[in-house]
């Protein structure tokens, strides 16, 4: 059993190359704005995304009064209703999850973890942000444009996307286009960034089979990003020159209101293709950060190793393989080559296998471990009851046959909410709450966190579980108001209802933590270099927070893989990864 | 211990609502009840495995909590307890997959026996056309379509003549006969959603798409949009009267035929533009 953690400790190459000095700034603009340091460029992306999150949040609640209320609120309108789901779920899934985790989480992270002192290319990491600021003030223009943002649903299908039966035609859609277009330049200039530095910037002894998870997940789905985003590219761009060229990529003969439209010869389920062949791999690109980061979190603070490492970075590349081979299961009633079934939905049920292995793992790695129930390990607990809730309503939807009813109906809102919505986003605020106190040398206030946590669990498991019976009763999505039905009894009218109040309320509950981060700022409990007693390289730093560089005059050379934890026979129940082998030995 | 016992009666509470809750499908009125017992499968094994690993978990919160002196066992990995949890996975996996496949086969296989019918969406209403005494459907294209050719039926095609077109009304159906619904849109997706028949199929302008049912109960059932198809979307909405065999006749007698619809003169589809030849019909 050990040979992952103590037959290769001590095993050290020579250096190879020498430590290079990286480029200091010299003022407080080059320090603070136009920054190339990873770790300043993490908090700009961390906090751009969640200002444009809390968008998304309120969206969220003006779609939920509506489908609660219909027609009470003069503030939604049908027009506006289509508008704010759609930018409600194209912000949260690409704004604010994969900005978070890869620009927020990722550049924090990656180079501290595997000993680097920077991102390798720290210009064009600086540029990754800028470039997605941009992409969100032309997101965030499209509300202030003629005729709004647009309301064609997060997955833009053509041809409704482009036409004048949706709203947002005029400027919406293409500045939504334009907007993607941008964040995946942003994006490529940093994903470039992650996986060179993974390859080639790892300290002295840190192989590839002692990163921490975090850092597995995360460039997993960085080379995934890579790889699918690409194809959102091409869609957008050809689906920009269908709607401002007059070209017919998408768009075959139409006849719309009425009226002959010019296009000609186009294939809507091609736009689907491109779309799904990147929108599938975007469930794990933001799932994967989140396998990663909540195994450290509960290895950590359940102070006992992550069971079965090896398994759990076999099955993060397993998933991150196999979800470029699954896309069309988003497409079983699309109208598309019926035979593609068997196909996709064989894919998608064998991706249940690693991914219930990591499931396992985690419990396994609770059970006989010494739990602390700090709010990170709440949260990665309430992440798994999430996860496990949405991966399994995913065995639904994947199997094709079973689909064919439920597609477009609330269990398909309720079941990606659950499992790319709820379960990340919970793991988000756990990896918050566990790596504030690196960022800004504070704790986060406990209490506030606690009641944070209560809240925003129970609650969206409250909004999200019954939601799926909704979809069972055959209640179709992207309704703004589902008017008067024979198949849909009265009672479930009550139960939207109970939703709205619960996601109010969960709503308000993100209140009390955007003050717990700036009042923990200012009057937060000093955290100290590793209040949490970690292993991992960034709570070994010489500074907290870590100064521009990372590690002062010399980088830390690493002895032993990121879990060791509650090791026998060891003084302390954790070995930082940068402890020679020697010292422990000198301990007994 | 409050968290074990909130994760405990999480698990309970989400079983207990399944079980109670008044909201369930609506029910069945087509052949495709094997798509019920297929995600009666589902939810038994999902179910299983949410409760058990679930519980599971709260056990382990619970009693494998922090307590001082006692410290976490070491033990990075073992093989066989994960290729075994792997294995069982697998076993659960199939056993879903297997039947879902077996019903998917069934859902592509139309039946020789099928009567085709044709249901045309666009933004916001359906419309329907049935084959004439050939039991044939005529081409159809966009390129046709005017305001006496509302679905765009080639006025050349000898087989069209007779088709049976209904606009903004009723679509009706006899009982126990199996029928293949062809499936067309002139402007954007739409789907064709009857929550009773459980199939389901989106429609695609520029192509045909299909689906088959036997509707197995008479009855009036609402017709939906499934597929988002702009501002009115909700209120897409048709009907489908289910009827015995004789009643449909009885009706069938009533509808007009397109060559009725469109006069002797039969033309003024035809001084539409000829633009989008090439379409599937």
């Amino acid at each position: 059993m050990g040979d992952i953690a103590l037959g290769a400790a001590g095993a050290v190459p020579p250096a190879e190359v020498e430590d290079v000095e990286l480029y200091h700034p010299k003022s407080w603009v080059t320090k603070y704005v136009f920054s190339q340091d990873a770790k300043v460029i993490a908090v700009q992306y961390s906090v751009t995304a969640l200002a444009i999150g809390f968008v998304a949040l309120v969206l969220s609640w003006l779609m939920r009064l509506q489908l609660a209320f219909p027609g009470t609120f003069s503030l939604v309108s049908p027009d506006g209703y289509y508008q704010y789901i759609t930018m409600h779920g194209m912000i949260m899934v690409v704004y604010l999850l994969t900005a978070l985790f890869l620009g927020g989480f990722g550049n924090y992270l990656i180079p501290l973890m595997v000993g680097a002192r920077d991102m390798v290319f720290p210009y064009v990491n600086m540029l990754s942000y800028w470039v997605y600021l941009l992409a969100v003030l032309v997101l965030a223009a499209s509300f202030f444009v003629p005729g709004g943002p647009t309301g064609a649903g997060w997955t833009l299908y053509p041809p409704q996307a482009i036409l004048s039966g949706t709203p947002g035609q005029d400027w919406g859609i293409i500045l939504m286009l334009s907007s993607l277009i941008l964040f995946i330049i942003g994006f490529t200039m940093g994903g470039l960034n992650y996986v060179v530095t993974v390859l080639q910037g790892r300290a002295r002894g840190m192989t590839l089979m002692r990163l921490p998870l975090t850092v597995w997940g995360i460039i997993t789905a960085t080379v995934m990003a890579l790889l699918a985003f690409p194809a959102l590219f091409v869609a957008a761009v050809m689906l920009l020159c269908d709607r401002l060229l007059g070209t017919s990529f998408f768009m075959p003969s139409i006849v719309a209101m009425g009226e002959r439209l010019a296009y000609t010869g186009g294939s809507p389920l091609l736009f689907q293709h491109l779309f799904w062949f990147f929108g599938h791999p975007e469930v794990y690109i933001v799932a994967l950060p989140a396998f990663g980061i909540v195994s450290d979190l509960i290895a950590t603070h359940a102070r006992r190793n992550i069971f079965g490492y090896r398994m759990m970075v076999w099955a993060i590349v397993a998933i991150g393989a196999l979800s470029f081979i699954v896309w069309a299961h988003h497409m079983y009633v699309s109208g598309m080559y019926p035979y593609f079934g068997f196909f996709f939905a064989t894919t998608t049920l064998i991706i249940a296998i690693p991914t219930a292995i990591k499931v396992y793992n985690w419990i396994l790695t609770l059970w006989r471990g010494d739990i602390h129930l700090t709010v990170p390990m709440l949260f990665a607990l309430g992440f798994i009851v999430a996860f496990v809730n949405g991966g399994l309503t995913g065995l639904f939807l994947g199997n094709v046959v079973v689909d064919v009813p439920l597609s477009d109906t609330m269990f398909v809102v309720a079941h990606f909410h659950m499992v790319m919505g709820i379960a990340p986003i919970l793991v988000i605020f756990g990896g918050i709450y566990h790596w504030y106190p690196k960022v800004t040398g504070r704790m986060l206030d406990e209490t506030l966190g606690k009641f944070h946590f209560w809240v925003t669990f129970l609650g969206a498991y409250a909004i999200f579980f019954p939601m799926h019976y909704l979809g069972l009763l055959g209640v179709p999505r992207r309704y703004y108001e589902l008017g008067e039905t024979a198949f849909v009894p009265p009672s479930a009218h009550s139960l939207n209802v109970f939703i709205t109040i619960a996601a109010l309320i969960v709503g308000f509950a993100q209140l009390v933590f955007l003050f717990n981060l700036v009042w923990s700022l200012f009057k937060g409990r000093p955290a100290g270099p590793n209040p949490w007693r970690a292993t991992t390289l960034e709570w070994q730093t010489p500074e907290t927070p870590p100064a521009h560089g990372n590690w002062g005059k010399e980088l830390p050379v690493v002895y032993r893989w990121a879990y060791d934890y509650s090791v026998p026979g060891a003084e302390q129940d954790f070995l930082p990864q940068n402890q020679p082998p020697l010292a422990r030995a000198a301990a007994r | 211990m409050a968290i074990a016992l909130v994760l405990a009666l999480v698990v309970i509470g989400s079983v207990l609502f399944h079980f109670l809750s008044p909201w369930w499908w609506t029910p069945i009125a087509s052949n495709w009840a094997y798509i019920d017992h297929t995600i009666e499968i589902t939810f038994w094994i999902t179910g299983v495995v949410f409760t058990a690993v679930l519980l599971f978990m709260a056990y382990c919160v619970y009693r494998f909590r922090h307590r001082e002196g006692v410290r976490a066992a070491y033990q990075p990995e073992s093989k066989r307890l994960e290729w075994w949890l792997a294995v069982v996975t697998g076993v659960g996996v199939a056993a879903m997959l297997a039947p879902g496949l077996v019903v998917w086969h069934q859902f592509v296989t139309v039946p020789a026996e099928a009567s085709e019918i044709e249901v045309v969406g666009q933004q916001w209403q359906w419309s329907f056309r049935l084959p004439g005494k050939d039991g044939r459907l005529g081409r159809a294209d966009v390129a046709h379509i005017g305001s006496d050719n509302p679905l765009g039926l080639d006025p050349d095609d000898p087989n069209g003549r007779d088709d049976v077109v209904i606009e903004a009304d009723d679509l009706h159906l006899p009982v126990g006969r199996p029928v293949k619904v062809l499936l067309r849109a002139i402007d954007v997706l739409h789907d064709f959603y009857v929550p009773q028949f459980r199939a389901k199929m989106d429609m695609v302008p520029g192509a045909v798409t299909y689906f088959w049912l036997t509707p197995t109960r008479t009855g009036t059932f609402e017709v939906l949009c499934a597929e988002y198809c702009g501002l009115e979307h909700p209120h897409m909405r048709g009907r489908v009267v289910v009827e015995e065999a004789a009643d449909y006749q009885a009706w069938l007698e009533k509808q007009r035929t397109f060559a009725q619809l469109s006069g002797p003169g039969r033309a003024s589809g035809r001084a539409e533009t000829r633009l989008g030849q090439g379409e599937k019909s």
